[in-house]
């Protein structure tokens, strides 16, 4: 029954939406909470009677001690509350930077999540799932890193680059390698495994330099490929499909977080009880060193001589040539730059698992990190750091669906459905928003105030 | 042709092309083509739709390479470049040849200074110490960027772009792109402008503006001009030199005034009797 009326309503909103394109579409007021069109006296009632419906579906859920109408009432009440919300903020301050204000929240989360979570937890013993919310947010945070070194191969160069797992895995079977044979430490591997995978870089770019579109991406395609094949089948090495397992913790300064460690440790050092979460906490804010890492040098990078020649490359190459600058040099460079942060994400993935295998650098890794690339737009920092939230939580949310269940019954598995979820996500966005979250191109030197370029008019890159 | 007495150009020449001879498969599409650049000049080169004259513009540029024949670029005192061996960002870089391009190649999606900016990559990669100096914010970067914004600037003033210098390239007007792309190869410094058909899709008005600009550009910066020209005002007008091909062959090379009256030329545009084809034919 109420799977019906669901289907009903959002169906009516839909067909209103992109099919009937009515004097007055009944979904026009709800488009227009995304937008800055002005509003007319009808779409208030519409809203009214919208948050009238939620109120009372809610009412119902108490009532009939049902989560259904619960959960649907809440979700039309906050879609609509939220919307007006945005909207009336926009008035008052038409002016205010809300890009800034919002990476600034964004980065002010991130660097005081595990902190804030984790003193709330400690004081009011929340029975908060911490262990769980920093391994996601740490996974999450090694994708952001991912995609933003990506983004130099695939969004400012416009190489399309379908194996850069492969720069991933060097970097993790480098620090694997050097930590179990020679005792090395994550610190000092660090450095090791980013000059390693951009090397690599190099050595996948020369073949490729006179490759565009296709071939380009096809070449890649097949690199990443015999990186994981050789890692595979080398087993005296890599120990093949085994991996290599007891790859140490990078260490606080040289305090080691474990409970069994000889000598001083952190938590005698700071003479706290020991607890596993600090470990998984000081390893969260090594990611979010290294993304932001990340993201500092490829803006710097964005502003120097470069960086303009990798997205001059991207828009135009034979431009690029008759105005004298080397290309095949800066193709390698973009290979070699986007290669090292994937070798420096790889030696982090190494330490925080403990433990690698061949079957970490498949190619649907390559395939997420450019769906993310794609997904945030091309070139752009904020875009892809939220399409990496999206892609890599969404897909975690996915697990937990009680709402879900409620709608489609118990034995409904959200899990199962996820790559049909994430593929209709996709396609939804590539109909919506057919260059990525973020299309537009800020400019890296203005005489003026410079404002945003319209992503019509950027290129993406052939090759 | 017109014989009798050493031309100007072949005096003191900047770039100097020798049997130059470009076969694509069984095709030729030059043939044996000589003729020089004046240091001083404004050279350009004409002749009708396939004659060849792109094809040329490709091998001095670099983008194709001759398969016979030599192209020496003399620039003021130092080694001559032989610009058949260099590649095509060498002949920018090195031996100082900018080029522009028959369908306008900007970078759409970058603002107009960055266009100009870009164009400068070479001393400005150099100053920021290959990016790894820069990033560490060590060495004169700072200083060399304001330079170039200085002189991209001065060229914004120049081609009255300096209102819209932090637009987006591929937003400005036919017109004003055109401008926007001589003045982007003028950022590269060079000794000779090379530019294909820079008054194609230019009204009345705005080739007058780029006649004005190509003889500023000959007479303060001291650059040559080479250019491939459809429109005779801008070529008859301004050019201090005229080369006509016809068939990817030389069939003129003199002042303006020479090839305007040459019964080759003449025949090559409008077309000629039979009996007419074969007098000229017969004559040397």
């Amino acid at each position: 029954m109420l799977t019906v009326v669901a289907i009903v309503f959002f169906g009516r909103l839909a067909l209103n939406l992109f099919v009937w394109q009515a004097e007055y579409p009944l979904a026009a007021p709800f488009a227009k909470l995304f937008t800055s069109e002005p509003f007319e006296r009808r779409d208030l009632v519409t809203y009214a009677v919208t948050c009238i419906f939620g109120a009372a579906w809610i009412v119902t859920g108490l009532v009939l001690e049902e989560a259904v109408y619960g959960v649907l009432g809440t979700v039309v009440l906050l879609f609509v509350g939220l919307g007006l919300l945005r909207r009336a903020i926009l008035q008052r301050f038409p002016d205010l930077p809300y890009a800034q204000i919002f990476i600034a929240c964004g980065i002010a989360f991130a660097l005081f999540f595990p902190i804030v979570s984790y003193a709330l937890e400690s004081v009011f013993h929340l029975g908060l799932p911490l262990r769980y919310w920093f391994d996601l947010s740490i996974l999450i945070l090694t994708y952001v890193m991912l995609g933003w070194g990506l983004n130099i191969v695939v969004g400012l160069a416009g190489l399309l680059d379908l194996g850069y797992v492969a720069f991933y895995a060097v970097g993790a079977y480098t620090f694997a390698l050097l930590a179990t044979h020679f005792g090395f430490g994550f610190w000092m591997c660090l450095p090791i495994a980013g000059a390693a995978a951009a090397l690599w870089g190099v050595i996948l770019g020369f073949p490729v330099l006179r490759l565009r579109g296709d071939y380009l991406a096809i070449v890649t395609l097949a690199f990443g490929e015999i990186v994981r094949i050789v890692l595979l089948n080398w087993t005296e090495v890599t120990g093949g499909p085994n991996g290599i397992a007891g790859i140490p913790k990078p260490t606080f300064f040289g305090l080691p977080f474990s409970p069994f460690a000889e000598g001083m440790t952190f938590s005698k050092f700071f003479g706290v009880p020991y607890d596993g979460l600090y470990a998984l906490i000081f390893l969260y804010y090594v990611i979010l060193v290294l993304a932001l890492l990340t993201n500092l040098v490829t803006l710097r990078l964005r502003r120097l001589p470069v960086g303009r020649a990798w997205e001059a490359m991207r828009e135009d190459e034979i431009a690029c040539r008759s105005l004298g600058i080397n290309t095949t040099l800066t193709k390698l460079s973009a290979f070699a730059t986007g290669a090292m942060f994937g070798g420096l994400a790889g030696c982090f993935f190494a330490t925080r698992q403990g433990f690698v295998s061949p079957e970490s650098f498949t190619f649907i890794e390559s395939a997420i990190i450019l769906a993310i690339v794609v997904l945030g737009g091309m070139g752009s920092q904020l875009g892809v750091a939220i399409a990496a939230v999206v892609m890599v939580g969404g897909f975690e949310a996915l697990r937990h669906t009680a709402g879900l269940q409620a709608i489609f019954g118990d034995e409904f598995d959200p899990a199962l459905y996820r790559m049909l979820l994430f593929g209709i996500a996709m396609v939804g966005i590539m109909v919506w928003r057919p260059r990525g979250l973020v299309s537009s191109r800020a400019p890296t030197i203005a005489l003026g105030d410079a404002d945003t370029i319209s992503g019509d008019l950027v290129r993406q890159g052939r090759g | 042709m017109s014989e009798g007495g050493a031309k100007p150009w072949d005096t003191d020449p900047i770039l100097r092309v020798e049997h130059l001879t470009m076969r694509f498969g069984g095709l030729t599409a030059v043939d044996d083509v000589s003729f020089s650049v004046g240091r001083e000049d404004i050279t350009a080169l004409i002749g009708p739709n396939g004659a060849g004259k792109t094809t040329v513009f490709n091998c001095i540029t670099g983008f194709y390479k001759p398969t016979e024949g030599m192209l020496t670029l003399d620039a003021d005192g130092g080694d001559p470049f032989y610009l058949e061996r260099l590649s095509d960002y060498e002949i920018n870089a090195d031996a100082r040849v900018a080029r522009t391009f028959q369908n306008i190649r900007l970078f759409p999606g970058m603002t107009v200074l960055e266009n100009l900016l870009v164009a400068q990559h070479n001393v400005l990669s150099r100053a920021s110490g290959f990016s790894f100096g820069a990033i560490l914010g060590l060495g004169q970067f700072g200083r060399a960027e304001q330079d170039a914004v200085d002189l991209a600037r001065s060229w914004l003033d120049r081609i009255g772009l300096l209102p819209r210098a932090d637009e987006a390239a591929g937003g400005l007007p036919y017109g004003d792109q055109r401008r926007l792309e001589i003045a982007r190869a003028m950022c590269t410094r060079p000794k000779l402008l090379c530019l294909d058909e820079p008054a194609a899709g230019l009204n009345a008005r705005e080739s007058e503006a780029l006649n004005a600009l190509l003889q500023t550009i000959r007479e303060t910066d001291g650059t040559a001009i080479f250019l491939i020209e459809h429109d005779m005002s801008v070529v008859m007008r301004i050019s201090d030199h005229v080369i006509v091909l016809d068939y990817g062959k030389k069939i003129a090379d003199g002042t303006p005034s020479d090839v305007r009256n040459d019964p080759h030329v003449i025949a090559a545009y409008l077309g000629v009797s039979d009996e007419d084809a074969q007098a000229l034919e017969a004559r040397p």
